[in-house]
């Protein structure tokens, strides 16, 4: 595993997204759900929702990192605030 | 829609999964790794945190072929596409003529890329080819290799030779699924060419023509091998499209660090736009009842 430069930040990151991915699965499979239409005028699912939280808070964290000089976690919390939302109204 | 969904369906695709993890999970999360440190070789790494992102967001070069990258991918979708329809459109819709169309519309899409980069790096050279040679003789002025508007407009032609039939016979593969009744009733209403297109082929060919543009979108974003052998980045960095830039600094500087980060940032973008397209995709599918 020497090769692949494992650092302790980058193993908790995977862990996490990891860890979520499996409890959304276990969760489709548990309560199987209905795609609902939200603001974003398509279809969604939990997965579809976990997928646009994910990659929409990877651009917050980049749009945070190269326009502010704020600390990071603050982008966090940004993208905390985009999730809920984006779980409740997409 | 009442209807649930059963997602158990996705287990049997963990084969799949499993190839995936090892050719492409394993290697980005390698990625990940390397953009959050630095190394000097003999596989040394120090903690950089942040520093790489930071550094590749701010930078002027990351920024120019993002630029140009766009630019390219925005010429060659707004060229190939409607050739491709129109191209389609001409295509004789069965008999002898219309296998041999197929085929020789296939013939460039089996070239691989460094052939064709080659191909058309000796048919633009003034001295030996005869593109370059034809224009020389003519009295323009056109040295891919020194002038970066003709290394452009090598680069665009070359894509749009090489990519056009691709978009042409998925365009043509929708035209031939329309049912003839369409066209009877377009005649008892008398339609002109221009509205049997608008009304009838062109919404009836959306689905194929959206899996067309991603597809050209993504290779074109993506595209390294023919310019790099048709132009090397050149002249100066004009042709330097994004992967071109990735692969100078990765190999070229050996900057794994800021490589990494820039690699990760790429991967974002086309990640992003893919996932509009699948969604715009989808949805005209469920439109249109498949």
């Amino acid at each position: 595993m020497d090769w692949m430069a494992w650092t302790w930040p980058t193993a908790i990151f995977f862990i996490i997204i990891a860890a979520t991915l499996v409890v959304f699965t276990v969760l489709a499979i548990k309560f199987p759900e209905t795609p609902r239409n939200g603001v974003l005028g398509i279809e969604t699912t939990r997965g579809d929702r976990l997928f646009i939280t994910l990659l929409g808070s990877a651009f917050i964290n980049l749009a945070w990192l190269g326009m502010l000089s704020a600390p990071q976690w603050g982008a966090l919390i940004v993208c905390l605030i985009y999730a809920a939302a984006v779980f409740r109204w997409a | 829609m009442n209807k649930t969904v059963n997602q158990k369906a996705w287990f049997l695709i963990l084969p799949v999964l499993v190839l995936v993890a090892f050719s492409a999970v394993i290697p980005l999360m390698t990625v990940v790794n390397y953009s959050v440190q630095d190394t000097f070789g003999k596989n040394e790494f120090f903690w950089a945190g942040l520093e790489w992102f930071e550094e590749m967001l701010g930078s002027q070069r990351m920024w120019d072929a993002l630029g140009r990258q766009i630019t390219f991918s925005a010429i060659i979708l707004a060229i190939e596409i409607p050739l491709g329809i129109f191209v389609a459109l001409n295509m004789p819709k069965k008999g002898f003529w219309a296998s041999l169309c197929l085929v020789l519309m296939s013939l460039p899409l089996l070239i691989p890329w460094n052939v064709v980069g080659t191909i058309w790096q000796i048919f633009g050279r003034v001295d030996i080819g005869l593109l370059g040679h034809t224009l020389a003789a003519m009295g323009i002025d056109y040295n891919y290799t020194q002038n970066p508007t003709a290394a452009w407009i090598t680069v665009i032609v070359m894509d749009v030779w090489h990519w056009t039939s691709l978009v042409a016979l998925l365009a043509y593969a929708g035209l031939q699924s329309i049912p003839d009744a369409y066209y009877q009733a377009a005649k008892i209403d008398q339609a002109n060419r221009w509205k049997v297109f608008r009304f009838i082929e062109l919404p009836k060919i959306m689905g194929v023509l959206m899996i067309a543009i991603l597809l050209r979108f993504m290779d074109s974003f993506m595209i390294y091998t023919e310019p790099f052998v048709v132009t090397g980045g050149g002249p100066g960095n004009a042709t330097t499209f994004l992967s071109i830039d990735l692969v100078k600094m990765a190999l070229g500087q050996f900057d794994l660090g800021p490589a990494a980060a820039f690699s990760i940032m790429y991967y974002l973008v086309i990640l992003l736009v893919s996932y509009v397209f699948y969604t715009v995709m989808t949805n005209l599918d469920k439109r249109d009842g498949h």
